[in-house]
Parts: C-alpha cells; structure tokens; sequence
C-alpha cells in the first residue's frame, strides 16, 4: 500500500524542485495544498492515469489555478506523464503553465486561473455529472483570498439551490493572500459559518497539512454525497507548509524566488536530511 | 414572428434532437423567449438567477462534460459584465458555449443608457476565437441555428428581440463564414450588420435614383470577417460605408477597416457616434444616432465623392 506520508514529501520535493529550477513561482500556495492533493489523487478519486478523459471518472478542478505546480507534482507521481516533464514548468512551449490548462496538461480537468471561476466552472460539472447520471464526484479546490471574489458565493447559492451533493470543494485556508493577511486585506472570517449559511455541509480540519486529518475530513464528507447538499471542507493549513523559511516569509511566499541552492536545501529539509 | 420566438423555437427543436443541449439563463428567460422551454425540457433549462458570470461559468463546466449551452442575457450583461469569463472559462478553455445577448444598441429602448449596450461587440471582439454573430431576419436567424449549433466552440449572438420585417428569401442558404450580397453595385459597397440591413437596401435604392448603384453586403459573422467577399466587392467600386448599430468604434466599422487597411479607398461609417445610450422609442433613438435611411444615403454620396 501506498505510503501517502512519503507521497507528500514526494509532490513537496517535486514542487520545490521545479520552481526552483526556474526560479521563481507561486511556493506559499503550493505547499499548503499538497497533503489534500495526495489524499484526493492517490486515495479517494475514482480515476485512471492511463484513460484521463475517461466518461464518469471523478473531477478535480483546482479554481486556485496558481497552484498548477503542486497539482502537476501530483499527477506525475500518480503517473499521469513523466516525473522529468516538471522540469519544463513555465519555459516557453511547455505543458505545465503556471496556472492549470485542460488543453495543454493530461490530467487536468479544468482551466483555470482567473479567480473564482474555477469554482462555477466545478458547480458545472457537478450538474453535468447529475445529468448525466454517471456517479461521479466532483471536487474543487478554492483559495481563502479567492473567496473574496463575488463569483465564489454566486457559485455557492446556485450549488446549494439545486442540491449539487456530488460536489465536495475545499477551501486552502492558510490566511495569508498577496498583499498581507488575509483578515487585514478583507477578512473572509467567520468562514464555516458563511458556507453553513449558504446551505453547505461544512467539515472543519484544524490542520489541513495532517493527511490523517484530511483523509478523515474527505471521508466524512463522503457521507454526506447524495444527501442534497454540497460540502465545504475548510482546510486550516500553512501557507508555505514543510519549509521553514518559507513559511517564515509569511505573505510574502505567494510567488517568491527561490534558487536551485535553496531548493536543494529545502528539499533536504523536506525529507528529513536537512 | 418576433425573433426571440424564432430563437426559442429553433433551440427546441436543437434540444429535442440532443439532450446535451441546453439553456441558461439570468433571470432574463422571459425577456429572451425562453420561459417556455423551462416547462417543456425541465432537465435542460437552468436559471441561474441574476448571476451571469456565475452563469457563464458553469456554462464553461457544463461543456466540459459534453453539453452544448446556450446562455442569455440582455446585451451589456451578456458580454461586458461578463467579458472574463468569456475570454477565459470560455473562449481561452475552448469551451462550446453559444452566447446571446439580446436588446442590441437602440433597441434596448425604453431600458435606456444602461442596459444599451454599443460596445458589446468592440468588448468581445478582441478574444481569439470567439466567432461573432447577428442576424437581420428571421429567415437568417431560422438558417443560422442549426449551424451554430453545430458549430463546436464559443459563439456570440447579437440578437434583436423583436418582430422584424423579413429581408431574406425563405430559401436562403446561411453559410456562417460567407457574407450575403444582396444587391450588386459598381459605385460603392455598403457592409451592413444587423437589422439596419433592411434599411441600407432602401437607401441603395434611394442612392439608385441619383445615379449611384451601390452594392449591399449582409456581414452577419463580425468575426471572421468574410474577407474574400469584403475586399473583392471593396475593390471593385472602390468606396465603402459601413452601417451598424454599434458605437463607430470596435464593432463593424473596425472590422471592416482592419480587413481593408491595406486598400487605399474611402471607409465612411454609419452608426452610433461613440456616445452611450439614452432611453427612447426605436424612432427618436434611430433619430438621435443617427441611423437613418437618409443618414445612410448622405454618408454613402460622401464615401463616393471622396473616392
């Protein structure tokens, strides 16, 4: 059986590597999302690296499409294409742009990157799959400063209105955005409550960086699949999350240099070398 | 038969044929003619409420799991309010969504400044691949259904809500990427868009009785342009006008000057004088903006002086 504790170092060190190899990229959000990636894409989805398009798989759609590198870490450990292909991320002519692209990337459900649009763009295959009647999950995985974002709630009411309970969405809550913290810039807080009161089910994870605590939180909302209602997992994770420094940077590690020298280190750091 | 009746009945038979098409709407089916599509294919209708780029978006989802959506809305909504969501959920993600907006320029009328949108095409025309629509009848309309449906990828319809009087014969054969001479001519070309094509024919006539034979275009697709059609017809009378309802700026007018910049002839404008809307009856408004018969016949002798 697979060791998800040593797959998330793997996607980790795979970021890390690939980032640093260009040198600059979207770190802070990467990292805080790669325990719920491991989980979903090596655990829970319903879905065959060797047929990615195939009819009724399940559907992730990253609507935080800056988090491209960590979900295209993640596809290539569960084999969707080479490991070695990370290392052309965001050269010109590559199949891994910064932000997720359905026509460039195997694997990749939904374009997305213009924020918040990701999230209705999910509600609509969930409806797609409800018509379809093909028993699919659909999952989306929204950002906390992304949630400021009108669409995100125009998507959350339409969901609930027409009881999408295939969907299970996720929300990166690792309160730090661009500019600054994330309740300095427009605070978004009280979260679960604003979701509970848009008609979802809500499943609070107090570290969404324990992959025994999002495999839990991921299986309870799995109970909830059929029962008229989306669910919103609330992931309290660590922006940067695995690398100190990193995570020490603070806001500031959305989208940061980082050179291959420090990549080495972190990625020691990562595997427990450093 | 009012064009949005057209437009609802032409969708039913798509809708009947394919389940996988279906019909968004923002609040708006009643005023797009689609209501009565809600009763009759409930598992292919969905209003999603006053939330257009909500509905865009899910239109891009829905596509993406093979449905063909068509989404609606006024025209300001249907492309301004909603123009990154059609650049990117859309157009950028190659999804199959045909877009309507409905109440075009002035004939928003009694809605007003707010709601008349000029600019719809200059907002949209600028996103690659997105193919531009408007039809001037409801033969062309009637024609041009089944192929835009057809027609895989993202589309936008400009479309005039109400009854218009019919310009194309009932066998006209539509070809998306093909404009429609109507009337031939040596002295000018007159490239007209819309419901103002009824009009630019009589004023070909009008300009027929002092002895200027212009040639009448229909460019129903605003993009691609039919540049074949376009140059050849420009080339041979050497003097063109472009009649539209649409703010002078970004719509028909741009399209046509970007196909002929390379020509050295006269391309006079008809249409709205880069201003906003204002609210009225289609008779004052035509008035005000002056998209006229006599407007276009004036306009059409400058393009021929100055030749």
């Amino acid at each position: 059986m697979t060791d998800i504790k040593e797959v998330c170092k793997d996607i980790r060190c795979d970021v890390l590597s690939c980032i640093g190899h260009l040198g600059v990229g979207h770190i802070g959000g990467c990292l805080s999302l790669v325990e719920t990636l491991a989980v979903l894409y090596f655990e829970e989805m319903k879905i065959d690296p060797a047929e990615p398009k195939k009819a009724g798989r399940d559907r992730l759609i990253c609507s935080k499409g800056h988090a491209g590198p960590a979900v295209y870490a993640a596809l290539a450990n569960r084999g969707y294409f080479d490991k070695a292909e990370l290392l052309t991320l965001n050269q010109g002519g590559t199949h891994l742009p910064s932000h997720c692209d359905m026509n460039l990337t195997t694997g990749i459900d939904m374009t997305t990157g213009s924020l918040g649009q990701g999230f209705s763009c999910a509600v609509g295959a969930a409806l797609g799959s409800k018509l379809e009647g093909d028993g699919a999950t659909i999952y989306a995985i929204i950002g906390d400063g992304e949630s400021q974002e009108g669409q995100i709630w125009e998507a959350a009411m339409f969901a609930a209105a027409k009881e999408l309970d295939n969907l299970i969405a996720f929300t990166d809550y690792n309160k730090l955005q661009i500019d600054d913290a994330v309740a300095k810039v427009n605070d978004i807080a009280p979260l679960a409550e604003k979701w509970a009161a848009f008609g979802w089910n809500v499943v609070d994870v107090e570290d969404g960086n324990d992959v025994d605590q999002v495999r839990a939180a991921v299986k309870h909302a799995k109970l909830g699949l059929g029962g008229g209602k989306p669910t919103m997992v609330i992931l309290n994770t660590k922006k940067g999350c695995g690398v100190r420094w990193i995570e020490d940077l603070g806001a500031a590690n959305h989208n940061t240099n980082l050179s291959e020298e420090q990549a080495r280190a972190a990625i020691a750091e990562v595997r427990g070398e450093g | 038969m009012e064009m949005r009746a057209v437009y609802a009945e032409c969708l039913a038979k798509l809708m009947e044929a394919d389940r996988h098409v279906c019909v968004l709407d923002a609040d708006l089916a009643k005023a797009s003619g689609t209501r009565s599509l809600y009763e009759r294919f409930p598992k292919q209708t969905f209003d999603c409420g006053v939330a257009e780029q909500n509905m865009a978006s899910i239109a891009a989802g829905l596509s993406s799991y093979g449905f063909k959506p068509w989404i609606e809305s006024f025209t300001p909504f249907a492309t301004r309010r909603i123009c990154d969501q059609i650049a990117i959920s859309i157009s950028y993600a190659k999804q199959n969504v045909k877009i309507v907006g409905t109440d075009p320029g002035i004939s928003a009328e009694l809605n007003g400044g707010t709601h008349m949108s000029m600019e719809d095409i200059g907002v949209v025309r600028s996103i690659p691949g997105l193919v531009i629509f408007e039809p001037v009848d409801e033969v062309q309309l009637r024609a041009a259904m089944p192929v835009l449906n057809a027609y895989e990828g993202p589309l936008y319809m400009r479309l005039f809500r109400k009854e218009l009087p019919k310009v194309f014969p009932e066998d006209y054969q539509f070809d998306l990427f093909k404009a429609d001479t109507l009337r031939t001519g040596r002295d000018l070309s007159i490239f007209v868009s819309g419901f103002l094509t009824r009009d630019a024919l009589e004023a070909a006539e009008a300009l027929a009785t002092e002895g200027v034979d212009a040639e009448v275009v229909n460019v129903h697709t605003l993009k691609p342009v039919d540049r074949e059609t376009v140059v050849a017809s420009a080339r041979k009378t050497g003097a063109v006008l472009t009649v539209e309802n649409h703010n002078v700026i970004g719509g028909l007018r741009s399209a046509i000057l970007e196909t002929l910049a390379e020509e050295k002839l006269p391309v006079c404008g008809v249409g709205v004088p880069d201003r906003f809307g204002e609210v009225g009856k289609l008779p004052y408004l035509r008035g005000v903006m002056g998209l006229t018969v006599e407007n276009i016949v004036e306009t059409a002798k400058r393009a021929v002086s100055i030749k």
